[in-house]
């Protein structure tokens, strides 16, 4: 097979993305059928149970949060040529320096809290990134492996510091105290609530707007700055990238502790918007949505924004189907997922060359078939 | 020479034709090659002598011809049928595993059973006549990457000897030797010969030609020019056929008025990545106004030289001055060198030398992209590109002249203007330029060659490298010829013939040069 | 005499744990081996789980289901096979997608065959699973001191895939070092055109050690669920793909260095469970995340380079492509 063949802009970033994504959804039909439910009616649900109420807009809109934030971090390393398995980790390890923060500092004006919470949670994360960036930029170690291997270290150190450092004394269940409430993030069923909006009260907060502020952030480092630019010529040529006197060992390393810095922004929607304390596992598997998010939404912030909301929704929707259909749990959501990645990531060309060769017929229709 | 006079050829090749798109490798070749004799193939670079020898073993399928081995008409298809037909190969990059032992390398494929002791063993006694008989010796349990290239080229002979080889391809093996590995080789090619096995030879190096060979066929740009005996001919005879009366690129140019050396390179030594030695000992200057043209066939340091150069590959000794810096004592990057004023054109602008995926605006900023006329602040001052962009697209008749469009969307001709435009526009002092018209249509080249001239005649200095001689002798001032890492000869071009060029080229040296 | 009981007790539970371990790397190993990355190791493992649980549940024959759980993960190595050779698609994405989708697939038809929140039912008929074998004279033997406890504790009492799983080690050290089709192998990983100039078929020979992969991965999955375990709870394996990876890597891609790795990662496993609480010497208690940890960061001061060098076959990951 040769290389694969050439599509419009549109079609790359548009059309094929969502073939992908029917043909994911077509095969989950089938799985719904086996299992001896209706796929109609379970997409129904799904729609109505995310889309179709305040209330599941709000849910879809706060698991869209942490999916905005783990898909730009593997989206930042893409561009850079590198496959950022960690996020998961990364947003554990980040979320403990949010919540430390906010333990710490909980009497401090909201204001204050915040930026500090960000700093720390993006440090932390950028740090747990930085081993294995560093042993693949001088060591040349796979950083699909390391990334991996910090996933689980990562877990172990949480579990060690949620059982026996930061418990709340008197306590079984490994979590620390409850912050205090000039760390919670704002709801947005809050805010609006002041603008005189009434809103269904739901963990949808205001990290949802710093997400977005770190999609654009991200949108004009790596399209609108030189080091964005060194970053994309590493990704793309690393032989260019030295002809230009880039310095690939450190656009990687540096790349990777942006991408940790992202993802271990999602505490601040998880603890400080939801749990309002660490909690064991928060991440619940976001870092490798992530993977997905990054992968359906062609690595573009904007994308990456939508797929997110969709995930989100396929969160929410399953969520509430599983309450609904008691034959199916949100383990479909898992493979829903899972299917996504192997149509939008595994088998994206499976669909390529037929695409080509209608889009191809229809552009020339006197050609004479 | 062994063999009767009447019997067939051991391989006989008739009208072998081949394209690769636009470009016609093979035309029409016919060769007959005779039992028991070691015979040449020589030719300049894209010559086609190595895909005339991938066709004979198999590795792509002629487009149309015949080939005869012993008279009877063979179909190769796949290096297995060349196998089965007699004829191994020795490539130029060897087909070892390199952590496999010798005798595994040479049973591979061929074990002759699912247990492999027995395989081991039957090869092992194998390889030992063979030793006997052809004097190959090699430790049979050493494993490849501890061995000497040139007995991990032994290893490769073996494999094909063991196969039943009689006829034996040998694509540029001293490309990797040093010279008295190289004679061992010949020594043991006379020895095969002696034999009854049948040898070809591939190179460009004319000493090998003369000193082992019986017959000798030279092509050029695809075609067979001559077939000869050694006995024959003369090295001076073959540069001449190899290089051609090619009809000369006039250039239109005005003498030169070489002014201030603005880069003197001193004893540099460059290695590869295996730590080979690819650059040994060059000393030049470069003069203000002056082209300076590297001639050379592919492969004998020119890119690492030019990559040594432009900062991209530290030499592992020498001494290169700009203005009294020596840069290679303070590790002065490709970056600042570009500040500096020092551009570099490379040689494969596809692969290190553009993004290809990016549009032209993006790539017209590679390497300076730091710069303030292309930055505001933190961001990239994206109207200042595209202005810029559009006005090296327009000073170069770039066309399409868009910014936007994908750089792979562009013909040849037209990337390579736009590389140029990029490496000119900065006003650099010297320009480093390898391979300026390659993949390059006519118009363009044309038009690059003039906008070459005119940087000279600006005051600046360039250093020209390509493997088109007729390129060397249309642009340059003063030419340097490199061949096997060292530079053999420097000519002014006014002294500069073909044929003194073509014969420095294939490693006979300038007299008084060491 | 109590040290030396707990010690065998430890080293027991060591092989028990190990033997998933070991086979999951011995099918990474084979994989890998011939250039193909085998992240999904855990995927297959995890579906093989619920195939072989699913199945004895339903037929009451630990056979039949040691049967599903193999036809199971060679139909998902097939999946990634084709994913990545033929579709010429990324082999870490296609792994980590499969790794997903078993995830959630056991589950949920789990929770629609037999209700019971994503498990398959217990199995505690006899034949539904692989249970411990006796060795003779095991239960007298275990009174005599010192090797009688050896023989009783250490060598008898574990079940038929165990034994499997050891005589496995030399067996693969056989086939790759003295058989033809190891050699092939070992070259298609370093050297993939030297394989296709002498003729031999690279994809064939892909295929063939990703079947194999399979097929190991079908019985390490088999093994959690009904021999350790009497049924399929959801992602019973516990990350223990990435493990065996792990191992694989620590044993540089060679059978007996690797039976050591896994040795030692599932004692680390075993020792986790022993010293609980338990005060050493000098240090305290350690806390057993670090134990737990612990295979993970040799791993990765491995790759660093820092305990010897680990060179992986040399060309794994890339899809081997004939164009000139």
């Amino acid at each position: 097979m040769s290389a694969p063949a050439k599509l419009p802009r549109w079609t790359e970033f548009g059309l094929l993305p969502a073939i992908n994504l029917v043909a994911a959804l077509l095969l989950s039909g089938v799985i719904v059928k086996l299992i001896g439910e209706s796929p109609w009616a379970a997409l129904k649900l799904m729609l109505d149970g995310s889309l179709g109420s305040q209330d599941g807009i709000g849910y879809t809109l706060y698991y869209a949060t942490n999916f905005i934030f783990t898909g730009l971090a593997v989206a930042v390393a893409y561009h850079a040529g590198l496959f950022n398995i960690g996020a998961e980790g990364q947003a554990y390890v980040g979320g403990l320096g949010a919540g430390l923060v906010c333990l710490g500092l909980g009497d401090w004006p909201f204001w204050a809290v915040l930026p500090l919470a960000v700093a720390a949670g993006a440090v932390f994360g950028a740090a747990w990134a930085f081993i294995p960036a560093w042993l693949q930029a001088k060591r040349g170690s796979h950083i699909v492996i390391t990334t991996i291997m910090f996933n689980f270290i990562g877990s172990a150190l949480m579990t060690y510091l949620l059982v026996n450092v930061l418990i709340k004394p008197g306590q079984q269940s490994p979590e620390t105290r409850e912050f205090a409430p000039n760390a919670f993030m704002p709801a947005i069923h809050e805010l609006l609530a002041k603008v005189g909006i009434t809103f269904a009260p739901t963990p949808f907060n205001f990290a949802f707007v710093l997400a977005l502020a770190a999609a654009a952030f991200v949108w004009v480092f790596v399209w609108r700055t030189r080091w964005g630019y060194a970053l994309r010529v590493v990704g793309e040529n690393p032989a260019a990238a030295v002809y230009a006197g880039i310095r690939p060992p450190r656009v990687i390393v540096g790349a990777m502790l942006l991408s940790g810095a992202l993802a271990g922004c999602l505490g601040l929607n998880e603890l400080m918007g939801s749990q309002h304390r660490i909690v064991i596992d928060f991440p619940g598997g976001a870092g490798f949505v992530g993977i997905a998010v990054a992968l359906m939404g062609r690595n573009h912030p904007v994308g990456i924004v939508i797929a997110a909301v969709l995930f989100g929704a396929l969160a929410q929707g399953g969520s509430q189907l599983s309450f609904d259909m008691p034959k199916i749990n949100r383990d479909m959501v898992v493979v829903i997922q899972g299917l996504v990645i192997l149509f939008c990531g595994a088998l994206e060309n499976l669909f390529r060359a037929p695409l080509a060769l209608l889009l191809a017929r229809r552009r020339k229709p006197d050609a004479g078939d | 020479m062994s063999g009767e006079p009447d019997a067939p050829p051991a391989l006989e090749l008739r009208g072998i034709d081949k394209r690769f798109g636009a470009v016609h490798a093979n035309r029409a070749v016919s060769l007959a090659v005779a039992r028991g004799s070691v015979h040449g193939l020589i030719g300049e670079n894209g010559a086609g002598k190595s895909t005339l020898m991938n066709i004979v073993y198999g590795f792509h399928p002629a487009d149309a011809g015949e080939i005869f081995v012993r008279g009877r008409r063979v179909h190769i298809h796949r290096p297995h049928d060349a196998i089965a037909a007699g004829i191994g190969m020795v490539h130029q990059h060897f087909m070892l595993v390199e952590n496999f032992t010798v005798l595994e390398n040479v049973v591979l494929g061929v074990e002759g059973s699912r247990l492999l002791a027995g395989g081991l063993a039957r090869a092992r006694t194998e390889l030992e006549r063979l030793a006997r008989d052809h004097g190959l010796e090699v430790p049979h349990d050493a494993t490849i990457e501890n061995l000497p290239v040139g007995l991990q080229q032994r290893v490769e002979i073996l494999k094909a000897l063991f196969r039943g080889a009689e006829i034996l391809i040998l694509d540029e093996p001293t490309a990797v030797l040093t010279p008295q590995e190289a004679d061992a080789l010949f020594r043991m090619l006379g020895q095969l010969r002696a034999q009854g096995k049948t040898v070809i030879l591939v190179t460009h190096k004319l000493r090998e030609i003369m000193a082992i060979t019986d017959r000798v066929t030279v092509m050029r740009q695809g075609a067979v020019v001559a077939e000869v005996d050694t006995r024959a001919t003369s090295p001076r005879d073959l540069a001449e056929k190899m290089v051609g009366r090619a009809v000369l690129l006039q250039v239109e140019k005005k003498a030169a008025q070489p002014g201030e050396v603005l880069l003197k390179v001193n004893d540099l030594e460059v290695r590869d990545r295996f730590g080979v030695s690819r650059v040994k000992g060059a000393s030049f200057e470069l003069r203000a106004g002056e082209i300076v043209g590297v001639a050379g066939v592919s492969g004998n340091g020119q890119s690492e030289l030019l990559e040594a150069l432009a900062g991209i590959r530290a030499p592992s000794r020498g001494e290169i001055w700009w203005a009294g810096r020596d840069l290679v004592r303070e590790s002065v990057g490709a970056r600042e060198r570009r500040i500096l004023g020092l551009a570099h054109v490379p040689e494969d602008r596809l692969r290190m030398g553009v993004v290809a995926k990016f549009s032209a605006q993006e790539n017209a900023i590679l390497g300076y992209h730091n710069d303030s006329t292309y930055n505001r602040g933190w961001l990239l001052n994206r109207a200042a590109i595209f202005a810029d962009c559009e006005k090296k697209m327009a000073d170069f008749d770039v066309r399409p002249p868009n910014p936007r469009l994908r750089f792979s969307g562009f013909s040849g001709g037209n990337q390579q203007k736009l590389v140029l435009a990029r490496e000119i526009e900065h006003e650099p002092r010297v320009l480093l330029v390898g391979q300026p018209t390659r993949g390059v249509d006519i118009g363009a080249i044309e038009f690059i060659h003039r906008r070459l001239v005119a940087l000279r005649d600006a005051g600046k200095a360039l250093l020209v490298v390509s493997v088109e001689l007729d390129e060397i002798l249309g642009l340059a001032d003063r030419i340097l010829v490199m061949a096997g890492g060292e530079i053999v000869g420097e000519v002014p071009r006014a002294e500069a013939t073909e044929e003194k060029i073509g014969l420095m080229m294939a490693g006979v040296r300038e007299e008084g040069r060491r | 005499m109590e040290t030396y009981t707990l010690i065998v007790l430890t080293l027991a539970a060591t092989i028990r744990v190990a033997a998933p371990l070991l086979l999951a790397a011995l099918a990474g190993m084979f994989s890998e081996r011939s250039g193909v990355i085998d992240l999904g190791l855990e995927g297959k493992m995890l579906g093989a789980a619920f195939a072989a649980a699913a199945v004895s549940a339903v037929t009451g024959s630990a056979w039949a289901g040691l049967g599903a759980g193999i036809a199971t993960a060679v139909a998902l190595a097939g999946l990634i096979a084709f994913a990545c050779v033929t579709m010429r698609g990324n082999q870490v994405v296609a792994a980590m997608a499969v790794n997903f989708i078993v995830a959630g697939l056991g589950p949920t038809l789990g929770l629609a065959w037999f209700g019971l929140g994503g498990q398959t039912p217990q199995l505690d008929a006899p034949g539904q699973r692989f249970t411990a074998i006796v060795w003779p004279w095991a239960e007298r033997a275990r009174e005599t001191p010192l090797p009688g406890l050896l023989y009783a504790e250490l060598l008898s009492g574990h079940n038929l895939i165990v034994y499997f799983a050891a005589a496995l080690v030399p067996a693969s050290a056989w086939v790759f070092y003295r058989t033809r089709f190891g050699l092939r192998l070992r070259a298609v990983g370093e050297n993939p055109l030297a394989v296709d100039t002498a003729g031999i078929s690279v994809v064939g020979l892909r295929y063939q050690a990703v079947v194999i992969s399979g097929v190991l991965c079908g019985v390490a999955g088999t093994y959690l669920s009904i021999a350790a375990s009497a049924g399929f709870v959801r992602d019973m394996t516990a990350g223990k793909g990435y493990l065996a990876l792990a191992a694989l890597i620590f044993g540089k891609w060679k059978p007996w260095p690797t039976l050591g790795a896994c040795l030692l990662f599932a004692f680390t496993d075993a020792l986790a469970a022993r010293l609980q609480g338990v005060a050493l010497p000098l240090v305290g208690a350690i806390p057993v995340q670090f134990i737990l940890a612990l295979p993970y960061v040799l791993t990765v001061l491995l790759l660093a380079g820092f305990v010897g060098k680990a060179e992986a076959p040399k060309a794994i990951g890339v899809p081997y492509a004939k164009e000139k």
